[in-house]
């Protein structure tokens, strides 16, 4: 019987999805059949409404799960500490389903219908893509927690961030790989069907070799493969001493068992893209000593980072944050801090009080809001060891 | 030097695999003239079925021989059922009806198995790629020019299991009585109904065979690459139909030469070119044989019946 369940709900996200098509200025018809529920009442004077977008069901829903905790946990806290200027935050959240075009909808829907002063949301680049365009063109500032890809804040000057952005990643790992782990000699193995890959590829090989360090040779595979052995044995011949994988843990990990399989002694480094218990299910031992770089460790020494790991396990059962929710919880912080600081409750006030975040003590580390809208803050190398990854340092831009 | 030498061994075992699933391609449709898409997915069903029982003896400790024969049995066993399922339920009622419409009908049965288990109702796995469980002990078999190239015990076996299942396939081709009731349902199943051969059980047969080899070589693909996902047949399955073609299909010794052709050329063009152009490179390959020999390496021209 619990079959049922998901299969009614798409019929009827499916009979939704049909509504929708018609007049194009009708307000976008909800995205699951539970928000369909009466039009929620105005929200009373003495509140401030924000709206969140977020994939809560779907392949990616621990994506929008974290984030919305993250959310929550922030409003509670700035509640208590008495909320804007007397008045109460509250947030409505509409799930996408991980979904650009219902990103995109519930976007509109918490800029029509609910009249939200802020937008926090999404995880995914593409449906944070599609909700900007709806954003800026209604002046709703808009901050997304976790999308890296560049075009994001591109949309506009009401789209913010509070994550690094691509590039950095490669930056910080090059950095690391050169000056801490003294590498001379590190060969690339590439997806060269992720725009994603490709990117942290050529931002690692530029500055690796800024920064003194030889690129011995790039190689591609395509995501999906299983078979990285001829790949790998081309790299072999320039005997690396390190091999740079900026792809995602599902090829990781094979890569990483065929490495160690061909007697390659390489340590071998990556990007966000591996962070996932699946990784140490599918690399096994091989991937021990590996590092990798991410937004956020929960072993960082970081004060800021303890103080919100120690509320969000009060919170929940001890379970420890993932780098989403802490990355959310940013989010949500650098918004209220804006609303504090902000003339009014408008639009444009709003903007430029969020341009102006600059050394924000976040869970995911320091960040200052640069002029393109994006966060400057560090990143964090993490190392596996024993099926775990662990806290190895902090890269500033 | 050594990295020639790896590549050679890289070649070979990524042909092994392709050539075992090119064998049950190459079966099924010497029979019946039917290119069964569904092959790959038949595949990763078994590896899935394999999977389940070797979670089951992992949690009963460990893995002896009588336990990895144990696994590729249940699972042979399983897809052979599945097999005969699709062959009577999907196949069998399109028999007199245009080779068109079978062949839309398996490409349909590919998508909704692969898409299928990527739901994770009941026993399906859903989309989760899941790392296989190392039945087989990774051992090296022989070290070669200063311990620079391995050869492992898992990629011998696979390679003498691929012999083996070729030499046992074409014994059981040309030399039992079912065999010769297979090519004679091969050249004109009407005329060999007639000759009081049994064809729908001669075809079944046949289906289920070739689906108990796609198992086993699904579970040696699973312990050569470890990753298993709902989607690893399509991939394997298009590789092993194009390694089939070029030996010419419906031959037997064809596929396996066919598939251990394409496993070094992409092996070799990964090596020594760009690793972006395998794809092209195998698949040019198939358009060159096919130019230069239509009806493949080891096909037979056949005259048009009129």
């Amino acid at each position: 019987m619990r079959s049922l369940l998901p299969a009614l709900l798409a019929a009827a996200s499916l009979l939704a999805g049909c509504e929708k098509k018609q007049p194009a200025q009708a307000p976008a018809a909800p995205a699951t059949p539970e928000l369909k529920a009466p039009a929620a009442p105005p929200p009373a004077s003495d509140v401030i409404l924000l709206g969140e977008v977020g994939s809560l069901t779907g392949a990616e829903a621990t994506f929008g799960q974290s984030t919305h905790e993250g959310i929550q946990l922030a409003l509670e806290q700035a509640n208590a500490a008495g909320g804007v200027n007397g008045k109460k935050l509250e947030v409505r959240v509409y799930d996408d389903q991980g979904k650009p075009e219902e990103a995109a909808n519930a976007a509109v829907r918490l800029i029509n219908q609910d009249k939200v002063k802020l937008i926090l949301g999404e995880v995914a680049s593409t449906n944070s893509l599609a909700m900007a365009d709806k954003a800026q063109a209604a002046k709703v500032p808009m901050v997304s927690p976790s999308s890296t890809n560049e075009a994001v804040t591109q949309k506009g000057d009401y789209i913010f961030r509070v994550c690094f952005i691509d590039p950095f990643q490669g930056y910080a790992m090059a950095k690391f790989a050169r000056e801490t782990l003294k590498l001379q000699n590190v060969a690339v193995l590439q997806d060269n069907k992720s725009a994603y890959s490709t990117g942290l590829t050529g931002v690692f090989q530029l500055r690796f070799a800024e920064m003194g360090g030889k690129v011995a040779g790039v190689e591609s595979y395509s995501k999906g493969d299983t078979d990285f052995r001829a790949q790998l044995t081309a790299l072999k011949k320039a005997k690396p001493d390190g091999i740079y994988i900026p792809g995602y843990y599902t090829d990781v990990g094979l890569i990483a068992r065929q490495a160690q399989e061909l007697g390659l002694k390489a340590v071998l480094l990556g990007g966000d893209g591996w962070e996932s218990e699946k990784l140490f299910e599918l690399g096994g031992s091989a991937v021990d000593g590996s590092y990798y770089t991410n937004h956020y460790s929960p072993d960082s020494p970081n004060p800021a980072t303890q103080a919100f790991i120690s509320a969000y396990k009060a919170k929940h059962n001890g379970k420890v944050p993932d780098s989403l929710a802490a990355l959310a919880y940013d989010a949500a912080n650098v918004a209220v801090a804006a609303l504090r600081k902000s003339k009014s409750l408008e639009g444009p006030d709003i903007r430029d009080a969020l341009a102006q975040t600059k050394d924000f003590d976040g869970a995911a580390g320091k960040l200052t809001l640069d002029e393109k809208r994006n966060a400057t803050k560090p990143a964090v190398v993490l190392k596996v060891e024993n099926g775990k990854a662990v806290f190895a340092a902090s890269v500033s831009p | 030097m050594s990295d020639f030498l790896q590549h050679v061994i890289n070649g070979l075992s990524a042909g092994t695999i392709y050539a075992l699933v090119a064998l049950g391609y190459t079966m099924v449709y010497g029979v019946l003239k039917l290119i069964n898409f569904a092959h790959g997915d038949v595949m990763m069903m078994g590896t899935y079925v394999g999977y389940a029982s070797a979670l089951q003896f992992k949690q009963r400790g460990g893995f002896g021989m009588a336990s990895v024969l144990a696994i590729f049995f249940l699972s042979m066993a399983a897809c052979a059922a599945v097999g005969w399922l699709i062959e009577r339920f999907a196949y069998r009622p399109l028999r007199e009806k245009p080779k068109l419409t079978a062949l839309i009908t398996a490409i349909g049965i590919s998508f909704a198995v692969s898409y299928g288990f990527q739901m994770d109702w009941g026993f399906l796995p859903g989309p989760n790629p899941r790392a296989f469980p190392e039945v087989i002990r990774r051992q090296p078999w022989l070290t070669l020019l200063d311990g620079e190239v391995t050869l492992w015990n898992w990629q011998v076996i696979s390679f003498a299991v691929a012999l083996g299942l070729m030499a046992g396939l074409q014994y059981l081709v040309f030399r039992t009585r079912f065999g010769r009731a297979m090519r004679a349902v091969s050249h004109d199943h009407r005329t060999a109904a007639l000759l009081g051969i049994h064809t729908d059980r001669v075809i079944a047969v046949t289906f289920m065979l070739g689906s108990a080899l796609a198992a086993g070589a699904g579970i040696l693909f699973a312990i050569k690459d470890v990753k298993i996902e709902p989607l690893m047949g399509t991939q394997q399955g298009l590789k092993a139909f194009v390694a089939a073609v070029i030996g010419g299909i419906g031959n037997v010794p064809g596929a396996v030469v066919g598939a251990v052709l394409l496993g070094l050329v992409e092996e070799f063009v990964v090596g020594y070119t760009a690793s972006s152009w395998r794809d092209a490179v195998a698949f040019g390959f198939l358009i060159l044989v096919l130019l230069l020999r239509p009806e493949g390496l080891f096909g037979r021209v056949t005259a048009e019946k009129v």
